[in-house]
Order: C-alpha cells, then sequence, then structure tokens
C-alpha cells in the first residue's frame, strides 16, 4: 500500500511537472503575445504619431546628410531644428551639385547612406531602389494638403519610368521659380517705368538698353553650363504652354521637344543672340562670373530663379527688381520654371522616421518657414493653407513671392527642361545651346539634337 | 689511402662550397622577391587589377548599380561607330601638337640658349620659372589660366594695349580658338619639365665633342643639330613619350579650363570617360572607351620607345 502510494506518489510527480512546464510555457506564451501585442501596438502608435518623440526617441540622434554647397537656407535650418530639438545633431557633408550629381548613385548605394541627401533627377535612383518611397510619411504627415503640382515632379513609377505621378520619392525643402531680374539704376536710365507686359515690349527694351550702350543680358553659357536655357524656356513657355513643356520634362508617351511652338522660341532666342543683346563672353562666362557681373552692374538684366533673391536683399538692397517673362499677348497666361530644392532619404537610411520628421518640420514649422524665405528667397511650400511669412514689402524677395502666386493662379508652373533625364543636360542641351550661341547651328539643329538625345536615354 | 681521403675530402668540400653558393643564390632571388613584393602588390591592386576590371565592366552594359547585362564587344562597335566619340579622339590628336611638339622643340630650342646664353644666377632663376608650372597644382593653375584668358583678362589687355584689341575675344569660349587655348596651357605646363631633362641631358654631353667642333669651326646651329640635339637621343624620347601620354590622357586642364566646351570642342577621351561614367551612368561604354585609350597610347607611345632603344643600341 505504502509502496502504491509512494509508486502512486513517484508516478504522480512527474505527472505534475509536466503540467507546470505546461503552465509555465502557457503562461510565457501569454506574456510573449502580450508583450508582442504591446510592442506591436506601440509601433503601431510611433507609426500613427506624428510627434517628435515617435519619430526622432528621446535619446541622442546624429542625423546624416549630403547637401549641396552655399545654400545658407539649408544649414540655418538643421541649426533651427537642433535648436528646438536638442537631442538631434546634424553630421553634414556638403559638395557642389555636379559633384553631388555624379556621386548621388554611389553615396545613396553604399555602406553609409545618408539620412537625408539632395538629389539631382531622381527617376534612375528609383530605378536602382536607392530612395526611400515617402508614402507612408506623406499619409502620416498629411502632405496631401500640400499642393500637389509641387510634389508632381518627386513623384515616379517604383520602376523609375516618367516623371509626375506614382510614388513619392523626394521632397522640396522649398519651391523655386525662375524670372527675370533687372538693375533698377540701368533700368532707369533707358526710361523703363514698369515692368514689360508683353514680349514685344521686352524686345524693346532690350533694343533700347543696346543702343544705350548697356548690355541688355548677362547671361552664362560656358564649360559644361548651359545658362541659356534659361530664357529658352521662358520664350517655350511664352510660344506654346507649360502644360507642353511638362509633358515632355515628365517623359509622356509621345512628348517631343521638337515642335513648332518651341522651334519658333528657339528662333526668337538665335534673334536676341544676334542682335548682340548677350554678353558677348557669355560662352566662356560660368555662373559665379555672371553673377558678380550683374551686381556690378553691368548688364540690364539676367534670367535666373529667385534663390537669387536673398542675395540681393543682403547686397543690393532697394537695387534689383523682378518681373516674370512677359507673355506673348497682354493679359495671357505667364509661367515660370518651379523646382523643388529636391532632398531624399536613402532607402537604407538609419533614421529614415526622425528625416521625415525633419522634412515635414521644415515645411509646416513657423521658424522654419521663416528662414526658408528668409535666407531661401523661395516658396517654403507646405500646406496651402499657411501662408507665406511676411518679408520687406519692395525688397526682391517680396517680389519673387507675389511672382508665385501669379504663375500658380494660371498654373504656369512647369519643370524645368535640364531636368529631363540625369544626361540631357550635360550631353545635349549645354553643347546645342553653345552652339547656338557661337553661331555653329540652326534653332532646328538645336531641338533636332536635344530630342535625339532624350529618345537614346530612354531607349 | 690517405691521398684518397684527402682527394674525397676535397670533393666533398668543393660540393659543400658549390651547395653552399646555390643556397645563397637561392636566398638572394627569394631577397629580391621580398623587396620587389611591396611594388608587385601595389602594381596589381591599383594598375593591373583595374585595368582587368575596366575590360570586364566594357563588356557589359551597367550603370556602376543595377544588375549589369552582358553585351558582348558593342560598347566597342559604339566608340568607333559614334561621331561624336571619335571627334573626342580626334581631338586628343590636335592636343599631342600643343602638349608634345611644341614643348618639346622649344625645350630643346630653351635649353641650349640658357646653356650658352643665360648662366650663372639668371640661368637659375630662368630654370626656376621654367619649371615652377610642375610644382604650381593644375587646377590651381587651370583657374589662373581662366582668368587670363578670359574676355577682359590680362591677354586681352595686352593684346589692346599694343593696338590688336580687335582680335580679343573669350578664348576659351571660341569655337576656333578653345582648343588651341587649353593647348597653350599644356604648353606653359610642360615647357619647364622638357626644358630641365633637356638640360640635365646636355650636361652630360662630352665638353670635348663641342671644342672639337668649334675646333673644326661649327656654328652655333651646326653645333646644335650635330652634336645637342643627337647627344639628347634618350632625353627627347622620355620627353615625347610623357608628352604623348599627357596629351592622350589629358583631363584635369580641360576639365577646369573649358569641362569639354564650348559645345563639344575641348571635349578629350578622359573628360569623355568621366562624364559616361558618372552622368550618363554608362560604365560599359565609358570602360570601353577607357579600354580603346589605353591602347591608343600604347600604339603612340610603343614605336617611339622602340626608336629610342634602337638608337640607344647603334
Amino acid at each position: 500500500m505504502l509502496r502504491r502510494a509512494r509508486g502512486h506518489a513517484q508516478a504522480a510527480r512527474p505527472r505534475s511537472a509536466s503540467l507546470m512546464v505546461i503552465v509555465l510555457a502557457a503562461v510565457s506564451l501569454a506574456s510573449l503575445i502580450a508583450a508582442s501585442a504591446a510592442t506591436a501596438a506601440r509601433q503601431a502608435r510611433a507609426a500613427a504619431s506624428t510627434s517628435f518623440a515617435a519619430a526622432c526617441g528621446t535619446k541622442h540622434v546624429t542625423l546624416t546628410g549630403y547637401f549641396e554647397t552655399g545654400f545658407p537656407d539649408v544649414t540655418e535650418l538643421t541649426s533651427a531644428f537642433t535648436k528646438q530639438y536638442p537631442n538631434v545633431k546634424w553630421q553634414v557633408r556638403e559638395d557642389p551639385f555636379a559633384t553631388i550629381t555624379q556621386d548621388a548613385a554611389l553615396t545613396l548605394g553604399g555602406p553609409n547612406p545618408p539620412d537625408l541627401m539632395r538629389l539631382p533627377t531622381i527617376s534612375s535612383l528609383v530605378k536602382d531602389h536607392l530612395l526611400k518611397n515617402l508614402t507612408p510619411y506623406y499619409n502620416l504627415y498629411h502632405w496631401n494638403k500640400f499642393p500637389a503640382s509641387q510634389l508632381a515632379q518627386l513623384r515616379t513609377s517604383p520602376s523609375g519610368v516618367g516623371v509626375g505621378s506614382g510614388p513619392l520619392y523626394a521632397m522640396g525643402l522649398n519651391y523655386s521659380l525662375t524670372g527675370v531680374f533687372y538693375n533698377k539704376a540701368l533700368a532707369a536710365k533707358i526710361g523703363m517705368k514698369s515692368a514689360p507686359k508683353t514680349l514685344a515690349q521686352l524686345d524693346a527694351l532690350l533694343a533700347k538698353a543696346k543702343a544705350a550702350g548697356i548690355t541688355p543680358i548677362e547671361q552664362f553659357n560656358g564649360g559644361a553650363t548651359g545658362g541659356l536655357l534659361f530664357p529658352l524656356q521662358q520664350l517655350m513657355a511664352d510660344y506654346g504652354s507649360a502644360a507642353q513643356i511638362d509633358k515632355w520634362v515628365f517623359d509622356k508617351p509621345g512628348a517631343t521637344i521638337n515642335t513648332p511652338a518651341n522651334v519658333k522660341a528657339t528662333e526668337h532666342l538665335q534673334q536676341w543672340i544676334k542682335a548682340g543683346y548677350f554678353n558677348s563672353d557669355a560662352n566662356a562666362v560660368l555662373y559665379p562670373q555672371m553673377m558678380s557681373n550683374f551686381e556690378a552692374g553691368k548688364a540690364l538684366l539676367i534670367f535666373d530663379g529667385d534663390w537669387e533673391s536673398g542675395n540681393f536683399d543682403q547686397h543690393m538692397p532697394g537695387k534689383v527688381g523682378f518681373f516674370l517673362m512677359p507673355p506673348l499677348k497682354a493679359g495671357g497666361p505667364v509661367a515660370g520654371m518651379s523646382a523643388p530644392l529636391t532632398y531624399g532619404i536613402a532607402a537604407n537610411a538609419p533614421h529614415a522616421a526622425c528625416t521625415a520628421y525633419f522634412l515635414n518640420w521644415v515645411a509646416t514649422n513657423p521658424t522654419a518657414r521663416k528662414i526658408n524665405v528668409k535666407y531661401g528667397g523661395s516658396n517654403p511650400g507646405g500646406p496651402t493653407a499657411l501662408k507665406i511669412p511676411t518679408v520687406k514689402p519692395g525688397s526682391t524677395t517680396s517680389q519673387t513671392l507675389a511672382a508665385g502666386g501669379l504663375v500658380a493662379k494660371d498654373n504656369g508652373d512647369m519643370g524645368f527642361i535640364a531636368n529631363a533625364n540625369g544626361s540631357i543636360y550635360a550631353e545635349a542641351w549645354t553643347p546645342a545651346v553653345q552652339k547656338l550661341f557661337a553661331g555653329q547651328t540652326t534653332p532646328q539643329g538645336v531641338l533636332s539634337s536635344v530630342q535625339a538625345a532624350y529618345k537614346a536615354a530612354g531607349s | 689511402m690517405s691521398e684518397e681521403v684527402m682527394v674525397t675530402s676535397r670533393r666533398e668540400l668543393r660540393a659543400g662550397r658549390s651547395t653552399l653558393r646555390a643556397r645563397r643564390g637561392v636566398a638572394r632571388g627569394y631577397a629580391g622577391w621580398v623587396f620587389l613584393a611591396p611594388a608587385m602588390v601595389a602594381y596589381g591592386m591599383f594598375v593591373l587589377w583595374p585595368l582587368i576590371t575596366s575590360i570586364r565592366y566594357s563588356l557589359y552594359n551597367w550603370d556602376g548599380v543595377s544588375t549589369p547585362h552582358w553585351v558582348g564587344l558593342h560598347n566597342y562597335a559604339t566608340v568607333f561607330s559614334d561621331s561624336t566619340l571619335l571627334s573626342v579622339i580626334g581631338h586628343s590628336f590636335q592636343l599631342i601638337i600643343y602638349f608634345s611638339l611644341i614643348p618639346v622643340t622649344l625645350g630643346l630650342i630653351v635649353a641650349a640658349l640658357m646653356r650658352r646664353v643665360v648662366t650663372g644666377k639668371l640661368g637659375t632663376v630662368a630654370r626656376t620659372v621654367l619649371f615652377l608650372p610642375q610644382v604650381v597644382p593644375l587646377v590651381a593653375a587651370g583657374i589662373a589660366w581662366n582668368w587670363v584668358l578670359s574676355s577682359n583678362g590680362a591677354l586681352n589687355q595686352i593684346l589692346s594695349a599694343v593696338g590688336l584689341g580687335g582680335i580679343t575675344r573669350a578664348w576659351l569660349g571660341d569655337f576656333t580658338f578653345a582648343l588651341p587655348a587649353v593647348g597653350v596651357i599644356g604648353v606653359w605646363v610642360l615647357l619647364g619639365f622638357c626644358t630641365v631633362l633637356m638640360l640635365v641631358g646636355m650636361s652630360k654631353i662630352d665638353p670635348a665633342l663641342y671644342e672639337a667642333s668649334q675646333l673644326d669651326g661649327a656654328g652655333p646651329i651646326r653645333e646644335f643639330f650635330s652634336i645637342t640635339v643627337p647627344g639628347l637621343r634618350q632625353e627627347i624620347g622620355v620627353c615625347v613619350t610623357v608628352t604623348v601620354i599627357a596629351a592622350l590622357s589629358a583631363f584635369d586642364i580641360v576639365y577646369i579650363s573649358t569641362s569639354g566646351g564650348p559645345g563639344t570642342q575641348t571635349m578629350v577621351p578622359g573628360l569623355e570617360i568621366y562624364q559616361l561614367a558618372f552622368y550618363n551612368r554608362e560604365v560599359g561604354l565609358a570602360s570601353a572607351l577607357a579600354v580603346v585609350l589605353m591602347v591608343l597610347v600604347l600604339i603612340c607611345v610603343l614605336p617611339i620607345q622602340w626608336f629610342v632603344n634602337r638608337g640607344g643600341r647603334q
């Protein structure tokens, strides 16, 4: 009996041990499931939360950036971000845009990709899966409230074919606009009392300046740069439309640059060249030389973008005016190249969420928007409901910002023809407009050669 | 018996000596390889391996990031059928005039003049000034030349001052003169190198030859062609080789001064390779052009070397 009882006890012991193991396992599993559920819920909350802590955490974070040299607005923005969020520091490398263009793929695909990087055209980078798809952040931060036209240039298909639609792969730190800057003192000398209303009036002004011994237009077009594209694209928008140009820039099916309207525009540019309206050494002048010559009062006007507005307000306060390229007929639609200052997040960026938070902060935070306008001189983008920060009335920046409103009203925003693909500027446009300036090719020749290069790059 | 032992021990000694000598020879051979190894490793890593890699890349269509696709010799066919790429190769042959022919000829003349006329401290100063471009970084030199050749640069100011204002222009932006202007920068850079090399060569020519020729009544020109030029055969060979390579593989001077413009007037293979690889992301085509460029350099340089060496043996 005792033996039986002992045996029973002995037999009962393993059974109770098994039971204990099962209970413990069940408890552990339950705790694990509970813990996992809690983590998932926390992650879901973080993913759904737009708070700084959810994106960047509360511990020390170092964001890495690869930025373009010579843009004080970006430096000021990163500093202000660190000031507001002291646990975020920035480690930034800067290079000229040409270097960034050549390094982009290797840097983004390398072992230490930056969190945030200034980008050239995005399509080839997307094709190689080097950029993060920003759609989750678009949804999280409600970037659908931003002007859709501003973000269009930052969208492409996941295979990198075509620009203008598809997922969002980059954001603009601000959105620039091109037009015509003029020297007020020289304008007064030739009797220019207001901005020209038509292309014919602009032609007349240029002729007056030439007759008065003033260089009508100072433009860079030397080395590997094709600065004549600025006036050329404005003329193309006059003779055609911004929408037609965008079709070509965004690689829409059947789009061609070689249209009758663009031939007329290029012929108009050729007339300006033949009339001697440009600085005679344009084919040897680079951008910085153009700026220093214009700032030294050596020319009536330059075709350029609003990224120089802040510079003019600082170094030539009250002396530089701005007008949009006048249309063919008075009251016609106005247009301007409107390009985002494109920044993207590397596909393997270590702090993608925090970087996306920064991008949203740049577009929405009042301090950031003020910095963007003050140092960049450009439209800070962001929700349409947010007002653009006010600037000093009469300043060059105030004029370029006001012009942005006019262009938006006429749907005149257009992408830059130099950005249609990664090689079109260096391989086709630059040699073509340099040849046009030197009388080595015809307007038809310019457009044919560029279209051939465009087709070759797309094939 | 004792004689046999002696003979045997002598044989052994001889055999031992020869073994020792053989061992020493083997050790010396190994020591040579040990000393050679670092250079061989560096040469293999930084010259041979990139060369093999370039040849491999040239057979693919590759953007540098995604999966490459085998295209065989298609990239080479493009190099030899694309008129733009052929004209780019043509430009580098034009540059041989400026980078090689002019510096070597001028270097010979200047060195001969300096040896006879500009001696003492003045000679030292002249040598230093001429050699200075070899010391100045080419990027800085390129920027300085950009200023000199700009529309209101020093050259045009001098031309205007002497009444030649009518021919002034932005030299580096002119379709006709851009390549010669780049060539002038090349002359400036390479003249000093050639002159100094020729001067060193002249110092090795036996002075008795000059004395003898003077006694025979030879003038300076006869002396130059009959003694100086033949005596500098090796130095001329080195100068021509180095400068021809500099012309065919030019990059830095062109990149800084014109970036290949205006149009494609100053585009050279080195710059085109760079643009194809890093802007167009056509690594395969860029590699094919690089391989073609290497072969062209060898085709140009090997006959020069053969000619110089054959002359040396004669």
